[in-house]
């Protein structure tokens, strides 16, 4: 069957699914009792699981199914919520993603998850071996096992060997080894197994026994249970070392799981039938739940390109509009007015659905970040909670589709730099648990991402010495900077206060690489610090990339667009108010020297130079600094949307792109940036 | 080489510059426009005359007289904008006029002569000779080549 087709519905549906799965699994750890919450995390399972299958893609169905299973259990009341539960099916999902991730990639979504899987079969195994042990395990796994049982049986005097070592601190593992299928001489490396097995603790069993193993009466694969006080990397890495071993896996062994493990043989004939009650069970499941679930508004799937497409074609209408508007007036004729009149006030309302069309809310970007919390706390040994405000605020595609890792990096600032350890905190009497809030809303034609922290906030001193030592600013300078101006050091490159360097944060290419990417989507960011009281990460976006407010502005013949985000204001100057300061020519503006910047000049503008007595001046900033840019006039304000100059020209001075105006011409952009020095 | 494929045309795209003829083969060549109206855009190479508007698409020009350092003149009816897209490039070339499409045998081209006139021997890929026309293949490689 042709599956490539689906393959992209697929992908798409799969991260929804684990999404939600991962949303719910921490609604779960708040309300370990809701069985709803199990209830439509064991949905989305049972949906990627089904879907996986259909794909083939074996591995992703195999960890869903085990997930299930785990879930299941909880779901009927046989397992009751904890968090080294919730642990292992995060780590499973965890496993998932990356398998959805390489499949998006082109990947083949294969991934060695037997790891993961034992550990969600050793949750169902050790509390729930009684009822149906089997359940766990494929029907593939299961006649696998038959043919060579996986879980080793242990008679009566080697079980309480087993559990008297377990009580004398000894772990018991059970390991599995593989030899490479070339390999030659096999009973050699069985041998040198046991030797290297022999220094690290006592070997129980094996099997085949060592008699079958010595007389290489096995396939590629043995299994032996060894007592030791070791961690199981360490074994699996030691075995490892022997040459020709293709891989070793140990896994803690527990009586109840052996005890499965002896009724494994006769309960695998019933593993046939119990997928297919199980499935019966989920539909009915899944009709309740719909009937109570909320009708949710319908939606298509669209691919970007096409909508950029859409866009394009609708910007040449709007082209053609323009030009159709100019004829009619030239004609003056009553009904070819009246009906491009209504044409003009019809796209305009295509115009905004277009462009609302390309907006998602944050919250796609949002919903990966409780997850990370979580974990990054538990790894940093900090008690954090965060609070997302403003999740539903849209914002274009394509800042969506960046802003996620700065996000991601400031969220791990604050948690690795911000907030304190827990005693740390009660010594200062902040509460034990530290706040994160993030934050995002509209104001005007930005959107506003912020995430304060009630941490340690920045130690300006701190900061302060640091830059110098790093050599970024000299002694003399840092005294005359201020507050702000000694937060934006955080993002200057090769900066990092962080006293240790953790992996989490701290490398010092961080903040630099956040600041480059906000500012290369238009955006800006602003630091803003409390000491002892946290500090607070301002992020601001334009709403969108492609459609942008200018200034239109002209000279001689040519016409410019000024983005209205950076302007101040426009003023008009005479003659006798430009100053001449040491060759530069500059106007006294409330109070400011504004340097003054003659755009005619710059460009070289053909043309014989006006011989105004009065300027047309637009203020434009860049942070604190402002420059005046002088135009012959100012044309209006309007919204273009933004193109750029093509692959061939590169970069232009002072230029970000181009926009094509109503009348077909196109206009460039400037870059008020560049030109402030 | 040349014997090997001598069987094979290619075909090209004909253009005048100083009643000199050019050739560009046909798979680079996007369409070719009337000239539009161009938008200068300052601090850049001489021959890059600006950009314009190919329907809805910002399309930066270049002037080949003034690529190949040939004397200016001034645009008049004939004159065409013959967009070449290479790799990831679009670009405009003005020239004189354009107005032929030929299937030129590869067994007519032959590696440039030494002495080929005022233009640069590096944008050429050779000549080839059709009955009494002289065709100057070029290497549209180096003519989009914005660091030369």
């Amino acid at each position: 069957m042709e599956l490539n087709q689906y393959l992209e519905v697929f992908i798409e549906e799969s991260k929804d699914h684990l999404q939600n799965c991962n949303t719910q699994l921490l609604e779960l750890e708040k309300n370990p009792h809701d069985l709803k919450i199990v209830n439509e995390i064991f949905r989305s399972a049972h949906t990627l699981k089904g879907m996986s299958a259909t794909m083939g893609y074996e591995d992703l169905a195999n960890l869903t199914h085990n997930m299930e299973n785990v879930l299941d259990l909880i779901r009927n009341g046989n397992l009751s919520v904890s968090a080294a539960i919730l642990d292992v099916v995060f780590l499973a999902i965890d496993d998932l993603e990356e398998m959805i991730t390489s499949i998006a990639g082109g990947g083949n979504g294969k991934r060695d998850v037997s790891h993961v899987i034992q550990k969600l079969e050793m949750i169902e195994h050790g509390k729930e071996f009684a009822d149906n042990p089997v359940l766990t395990d494929d029907v593939n796994n299961a006649i696998e096992k038959e043919a060579s049982p996986s879980h080793l049986q242990y008679d009566e005097y080697e079980r309480t060997v087993i559990e008297e070592s377990m009580e004398q601190g000894f772990i018991a593992y059970e390991i599995k080894v593989r030899l490479r299928e070339d390999c030659l001489l096999k009973a050699a490396r069985v041998y040198m197994v046991f030797e290297v097995l022999e220094k690290i603790g006592d070997i129980v069993k094996s099997s085949p026994s060592v008699d079958q193993l010595e007389e290489e009466r096995f396939d590629q694969e043995f299994f032996v249970t060894l007592l030791t006080r070791e961690s199981m990397d360490y074994i699996r890495e030691s075995v490892c070392k022997v040459s020709e071993i293709e891989f070793s896996e140990a896994a803690p062994l527990t009586l109840h799981s052996s005890l499965s493990a002896v009724q494994e043989t006769a309960a695998a004939v019933e593993v046939i039938e119990k997928p297919i009650t199980k499935t019966e069970k989920n539909t009915i499941v899944q009709e309740n739940e719909s009937v109570k679930k909320p009708v949710s508004g319908k939606t298509i799937r669209v691919n970007i390109e096409r909508l950029d497409i859409l866009m394009n074609l609708f910007e040449e209408l709007v082209i053609d509009r323009g030009r159709l508007e100019q004829i009619s007036k030239e004609l003056n004729h009553g009904e070819l007015n009246e009906t491009v009149e209504r044409m003009s006030r019809i796209s305009g309302d295509l115009q905004s659905i277009i462009l609302t069309m390309r907006m998602v809310p944050v919250e796609t970007v949002f919903n990966r970040f409780p997850r990370m919390v979580r974990q990054l706390a538990r790894d940093l040994n900090k008690k954090i909670s965060l609070n997302v405000k403003g999740e539903d605020t849209e914002l274009d595609r394509t800042v969506i589709d960046e802003i996620g890792d700065p996000l991601v990096h400031l969220l791990r600032n604050a948690m690795d730099h911000g907030i304190e350890t827990p005693d740390v905190r009660l010594k200062y009497g902040k509460p034990e648990e530290g706040t994160i809030e993030l934050r995002a809303y509209h104001s005007g034609n930005h959107v506003f991402i912020e995430i304060e922290d009630d941490g340690a906030g920045i130690s300006k001193e701190k900061v302060l010495q640091k830059a110098i030592s790093n050599g970024i600013i000299t002694e003399e300078h840092s005294k005359t900077l201020s507050d702000q101006q000694v937060y934006e050091l955080l993002m200057a490159s090769g900066f990092s206060t962080a006293d240790t360097i953790s992996d989490i944060s701290g490398r010092g290419v961080g903040l630099d690489v956040v600041k480059t990417t906000i500012e290369s989507l238009g955006g800006t960011i602003t630091i803003n610090s409390n000491p002892g009281h946290g500090s607070l990460f301002s992020v601001q976006l334009p709403l969108t990339l492609s459609i942008i407010s200018v200034m239109l502005v002209e000279m001689e013949s040519e016409k410019y667009a000024v983005p209205l985000s950076s302007i101040i204001e426009t003023a008009i100057i005479k003659d006798e108010d430009i100053l001449h300061a040491h060759n530069q020519r500059v106007i006294d503006f409330r109070g400011k020297v504004v340097p003054l910047v003659f755009l005619n000049e710059v460009f070289n503008v053909p043309g014989h130079g006006r011989e105004d007595r009065v300027h047309s001046v637009i203020i434009v900033r860049k942070g604190d600094k402002m420059a005046g840019l002088v135009v012959d006039s100012f044309i209006g304000q309007q919204e273009v949307v933004l193109k750029s100059l093509g692959n061939y020209m590169g970069e232009v001075f002072a230029i970000s792109g181009a926009t094509i105006l109503g009348d077909g011409q196109v206009a460039l952009i400037i870059d008020c940036n560049s030109l402030i020095k | 080489m040349v014997t090997e494929a001598a069987m094979l045309d290619i075909k090209v795209i004909v253009f005048k510059l100083m009643d000199k003829e050019y050739a560009i083969p046909v798979e680079n060549v996007r369409s070719i426009e009337k000239v539009l109206h161009i938008t200068r855009v300052p601090k850049v190479s001489s021959y890059i005359k600006g950009v314009i508007n190919l329907r809805g698409v910002v399309t930066p020009i270049i002037d080949l007289r003034e690529r190949f350092s040939l004397a200016e003149s001034k645009y008049d009816v004939h004159t065409r904008i013959i967009i070449v897209k290479l790799d990831q490039k679009e670009v405009g070339l003005i020239v004189d006029s354009a107005n032929d499409v030929l299937d030129v045998p590869l067994s007519s081209i032959e590696p440039q002569p030494a002495v080929t006139g005022s233009v640069e021997a590096d944008f050429i890929n050779g000549v080839a000779k059709l009955d009494r026309r002289l065709l100057i293949m070029l290497k549209m490689e180096v003519v989009l080549d914005n660091n030369q």
